[in-house]
């Protein structure tokens, strides 16, 4: 196999090197979403509270 | 020395009194024995090669669950304030507790551990060193189960918090007890495994106090 | 720096003038490590492409002991200084610390399956990371075991520093373990010493993971921050309106 097939098929291990890829993007990707999201809650009850709200 | 050993005889009496107290950890550690043998088949050699590590984990398993007994009590009933108000050094207080606990927990596990082990087929030299090793072994349990028991007083679900925190820090102790059963079998030794868990326990007697201590003035804040 | 960082006010403003920086800086460490290990690095002449996981998995191993070691040392520095930052710092840093240790445990088990043919092998390295997993999801349920905030953090303080000090003794029992049972793991990266076309991928990797971890533990620095003042107002409120709510209650009550 050549070119982009022959890459993508990682030598025959393309069932573990991409799944591997996958779960650290999911994982890390995941945490960095689910933090960046809670500090803009975080941002928004802040800035609520702070203008007088209950 | 009269205050420590005075704590000590009162945690031993009231464990001997509350005698379902010793009885449920033993009874605990025989029926997880026994739940071996029925899940892996009762063929003798399979037992005789994981005898020593089904022991060790049970025995391990019934620490865990004999832990709530060393301070929630008196966390309770304000026995704890009284401690930390005496003169006795927190520290202190805590060692004559871990020795109670592992003189109500620990040394009666290592002494039926050789009736376990014969309903797992192991010969009598394995039996020795099983013993032993559970001798030296489960002092550090105590001790370093106190640490898990101070710090999860007061919280939700202390009894499972408790495992999930101490376990990780046992697993040295297992390593080494059970190790040094099979290092006795292939015929190296378990010297170096006994020499071990025995320095694992001396190591926890005058640090795990600290943390303990530690945790319970925090408790009790 | 740490005491200057002290003042919560003073450490918004520095990380938040930092945080654009840091984070473009991550991504772009991030894209050129994944460039470069994708489509530059050699194949192992033992492992073949699958050495290729090897750049996802390792820098994850590494951050995942490097972000208990945060959180211990922040822990130490709460315990004995009481710096305010110090146990924010620790909490923030423990779900990230558990986030690459899944990484690693993930990955390394991908890794390994081709090379041993099973799904896990417990090998030394990987059993010691295991431990760690649960070392970090003990130390995240014991803070979050209390109704009281601060005792959990104080509690969460003396967990941790009691895991780092039995951490180099749970490793040498593991690997003396692992010795016992002859496991065979050898992971010859390229042979013994890693070729410079692999070392350099990795390095950047690692370097890429760093920066997001230090973004994102400023993320979440600041977010506790935050909510930290928001419960703070919430509590204030009924000072100031007769018809308040009862205070302390949760956002997820409204």
């Amino acid at each position: 196999m050549s070119g982009l097939a022959g890459w993508a098929a990682m030598g025959g291990y393309a069932a573990f090197v991409w799944p591997a890829y996958a779960v650290a993007l999911a994982v890390l990707g995941g945490i960095a979403v689910q933090s960046v999201r809670r500090y803009r809650a975080s941002l928004r009850e802040l800035d609520r509270l702070q203008r007088g709200g209950r | 020395m009269r205050p420590y050993l005075g704590l000590f005889r009162h945690d031993v009496l009231l464990a001997f009194r509350q005698g379902g107290e010793i009885g449920l950890a033993l009874g605990f550690f025989v029926l997880a024995v026994m739940l071996f043998p029925l899940g892996v088949g009762p063929e003798a050699e399979t037992l005789r090669q994981i005898g020593a590590g089904i022991i060790w984990v049970a025995a391990l398993l019934a620490a865990v669950l004999s832990l709530d007994r060393l301070f929630a009590a008196d966390y309770a009933d304000g026995g704890l304030d009284l401690l930390a108000l005496s003169a006795m050094p927190l520290e202190g207080a805590v060692v004559a507790k871990c020795a109670a606990h592992w003189v109500t927990t620990g040394l009666p596990l290592a002494i039926i551990s050789p009736f376990l082990a014969l309903l797992l087929d192991l010969d009598a030299r394995s039996m020795a060193v099983l013993a032993l090793g559970l001798l030296l072994g489960t002092p550090a349990l105590s001790l370093l189960g106190a640490i898990a028991a101070a710090l999860t007083l007061g919280a939700r679900r202390p009894g499972v918090l408790s495992s999930l925190i101490v376990l990780p820090l046992y697993l040295p102790v297992l390593i080494f007890g059970a190790g040094a059963v099979e290092a006795g079998i292939a015929g190296g030794g378990a010297r170096p495994h006994l020499l071990l868990l025995g320095a694992l326990s001396l190591a926890a007697l005058p640090l795990a106090p600290l943390a303990t201590a530690a945790a319970l003035r925090q408790a009790l804040d | 720096m740490l005491t200057y960082l002290a003042n919560p006010a003073r450490f918004m403003r520095w990380s938040g003038a930092m945080l654009p920086a840091l984070g473009l800086a991550a991504v772009a460490m991030l894209a050129a490590g994944l460039y470069l290990a994708l489509f530059v690095a050699p194949p192992d002449y033992q492992q073949g492409e699958s050495v290729k996981i090897m750049f996802v998995h390792v820098p994850a191993a590494w951050l995942a002991l490097f972000a208990y070691l945060v959180v211990a040392v922040a822990s130490a520095v709460a315990l004995v200084w009481k710096h305010p930052l110090a146990e924010i710092a620790a909490q923030a840093a423990a779900p990230l610390g558990a986030a690459f240790t899944l990484v690693c445990l993930v990955t390394g088990s991908l890794w390994g399956r081709p090379m041993w043919g099973t799904w896990w092998a417990w090998d030394a390295r990987m059993t010691s990371v295991l431990v760690l997993f649960f070392l970090y999801l003990g130390y995240i349920a014991l803070v979050n075991a209390f109704d009281d905030p601060g005792r959990g953090a104080r509690a969460g303080s003396v967990l941790a520093l009691v895991g780092v000090v039995n951490l180099p003794i749970i490793k040498f029992s593991v690997d003396w373990w692992n010795t016992l049972h002859q496991a065979d793991s050898v992971f010859r990266m390229g042979g013994p010493t890693i070729d410079a076309s692999m070392l350099w991928p990795l390095l950047v990797m690692a370097v890429g993971y760093l920066l997001l971890f230090k973004a994102l533990l400023f993320v979440r620095m600041r977010t506790a921050l935050n909510e930290r003042k928001a419960r703070a107002l919430r509590l204030a409120a009924p000072a100031r309106r007769s018809d308040a709510p009862v205070p302390g209650a949760s956002p997820a009550l409204r």
